[in-house]
């Protein structure tokens, strides 16, 4: 018995639509959220993750009628980020059905908010997501506004920050490698992951199966998250498991 | 007979989908059970199944149930008194110890006596709150886990979790997991029961576990 390595498949949602669309075959509408999220469920994915990047925030309501229908039609843990400033948008989506959220720029405008959403709901759903690029040979900085502006905060300091002030989970994005499909930052994923004691989950870059195996044994995440792979049709999630434990590490297979 | 099975509200969290995963058993097992979310106290009372679930800290649950006026009698009537079928979910199942001591030392309901505490796995480099998809080792057998495929090749539940229940009585242990050291995954004592993990986020592992629980007559 041993805790299995999670893959965790990323929808972008804007509008309540999944951007670029899911290319699943089957799938009716590969732009509705609830129906990708169907499908991945149905593939044994670990856990999902909504990212909202809803441009105003009076059209952010749809977001919760698509977790809430999400969550009744899929028994599986669903994280949901993108635009959490308050314990009351956080409250709003647990009570939609989220079983986390994602907390970003408003951690890094104010570290409390941390510590207050965990004492709130308790750590167990409560991520902080980390923007972090490379400015130096030994430096990663957080970054905010999907990597324009730089805050000037060390990335594992303020892993470490976020971690003792009760965040459940970091959900660590390289600014660097997102999109490019060369593969996670490894060295960023690991010294994030051995400076804290909470899980890690290693996301930005994934290009090939064997990406998502050095993130856990070279990178020393608990999770991967990937995107594109997955939507594109690339590989499938009963693929990147079987891969994955192919390479010796402990998956949950169907 | 239509059957019902009370899920209790206390303001833990989002209950319609734990909800729906009681409606989608009971359906595809063809039990007829209405399921209610419900925090009426005269509701558990009535109710032939009784479900309490649990996220946060212990402290605040318990804050919470007592929070709902005559709820915690209700429950000790219709479970202690009436012998009515009980699941408690993660803190819910946490609950029933005789005392929790997340940051503050908290009584529990005491129906399965132990304490709460943090896990400290023997493994420094494992992580805290356990959190994902884990096998189960049954220690014995029980109405729950049939045909539910339990040990290392076994079905995975989902954990999300810090603190885990350890029940003075070994015998209250239904299954245990494994996280640098033996973890409490399901207990269960006469008509009481309750898991760690969440069944209702647990895929087939689950849906199997609550047809069960529907099915149960201890």
């Amino acid at each position: 018995m041993t805790l299995k390595t999670r893959i965790i498949p990323c929808l972008d949602v804007k509008d309540g639509r999944v951007v670029k669309g899911v290319n699943f075959v089957d799938l009716v509408d590969a732009g509705d959220p609830v129906e990708a999220a169907k499908a991945y469920d149905a593939a044994g994915a670990d856990e999902l993750c909504f990212l909202d990047i809803t441009a105003s925030h009076e059209d952010r309501g749809i977001l919760f009628d698509i977790v809430s229908r999400t969550a009744q039609a899929c028994f599986m843990p669903l994280t949901v980020g993108g635009g959490v400033r308050t314990v009351e948008d956080i409250r709003r989506l647990l009570l939609a059905g989220a079983d986390k959220a994602s907390i970003m720029t408003a951690a890094v405008h104010r570290r409390e908010f941390v510590r207050e959403a965990a004492e709130k709901f308790g750590a167990q759903c409560i991520v902080v997501a980390i923007d972090a690029k490379q400015v130096s040979p030994e430096r990663w900085e957080v970054f905010t506004h999907g990597g324009r502006i730089a805050t000037g905060i060390d990335a594992v300091a303020y892993a470490r920050e976020v971690a003792s002030l009760g965040a459940g989970e970091i959900l660590l994005t390289s600014m660097d490698r997102d999109g490019a499909r060369t593969g996670f930052d490894l060295e960023l994923t690991r010294r994030v992951a051995d400076a804290v004691s909470i899980p890690v989950v290693a996301s930005g870059g994934v290009g090939t199966l064997d990406h998502l195996v050095e993130g856990v044994s070279e990178g020393h995440a608990s999770a991967v998250l990937a995107a594109s792979i997955f939507h594109f049709g690339t590989y499938t999630i009963p693929q990147a498991k079987a891969h994955m434990a192919a390479a010796g590490l402990k998956m949950r297979l169907a | 007979m239509t059957r019902t099975l009370a899920i209790v509200d206390y303001g833990s969290g989002n209950l319609h989908s734990a909800a729906k995963a009681f409606e989608r058993a009971a359906a595809e097992s063809g039990r007829a059970t209405t399921i209610r979310v419900t925090g009426d106290p005269g509701e558990v009372r009535r109710a032939d199944r009784i479900v309490l679930p649990g996220v946060g800290a212990f402290a605040d649950c318990r804050r919470g149930l007592d929070a709902v006026p005559g709820m915690v009698e209700a429950l000790e009537e219709a479970v202690r008194g009436g012998q009515r079928p009980f699941l408690g979910i993660c803190v819910g199942m946490q609950l029933l110890a005789t005392r929790g001591l997340e940051h503050v030392v908290t009584p529990g309901l005491g129906w399965i006596p132990g304490d709460v505490a943090l896990i400290e796995p023997d493994d420094a480099g494992l992580k805290i709150p356990h959190m994902g998809w884990n096998t189960l080792e049954a220690r014995r057998g029980h109405a729950l886990l049939d045909g539910v495929e339990t040990g290392p090749h076994g079905l995975h539940a989902y954990f999300v979790h810090s603190y885990a229940l350890t029940p003075e009585r070994p015998e209250d242990v239904l299954a245990v997991t494994d996280h640098g050291g033996a973890l409490t995954a399901m207990v269960a004592r006469g008509n009481v029961a309750g898991t760690q993990f969440h069944p209702e986020k647990s895929q087939a592992l689950g849906l199997r576990l609550i047809a069960n629980f529907l099915d149960w007559s201890p």
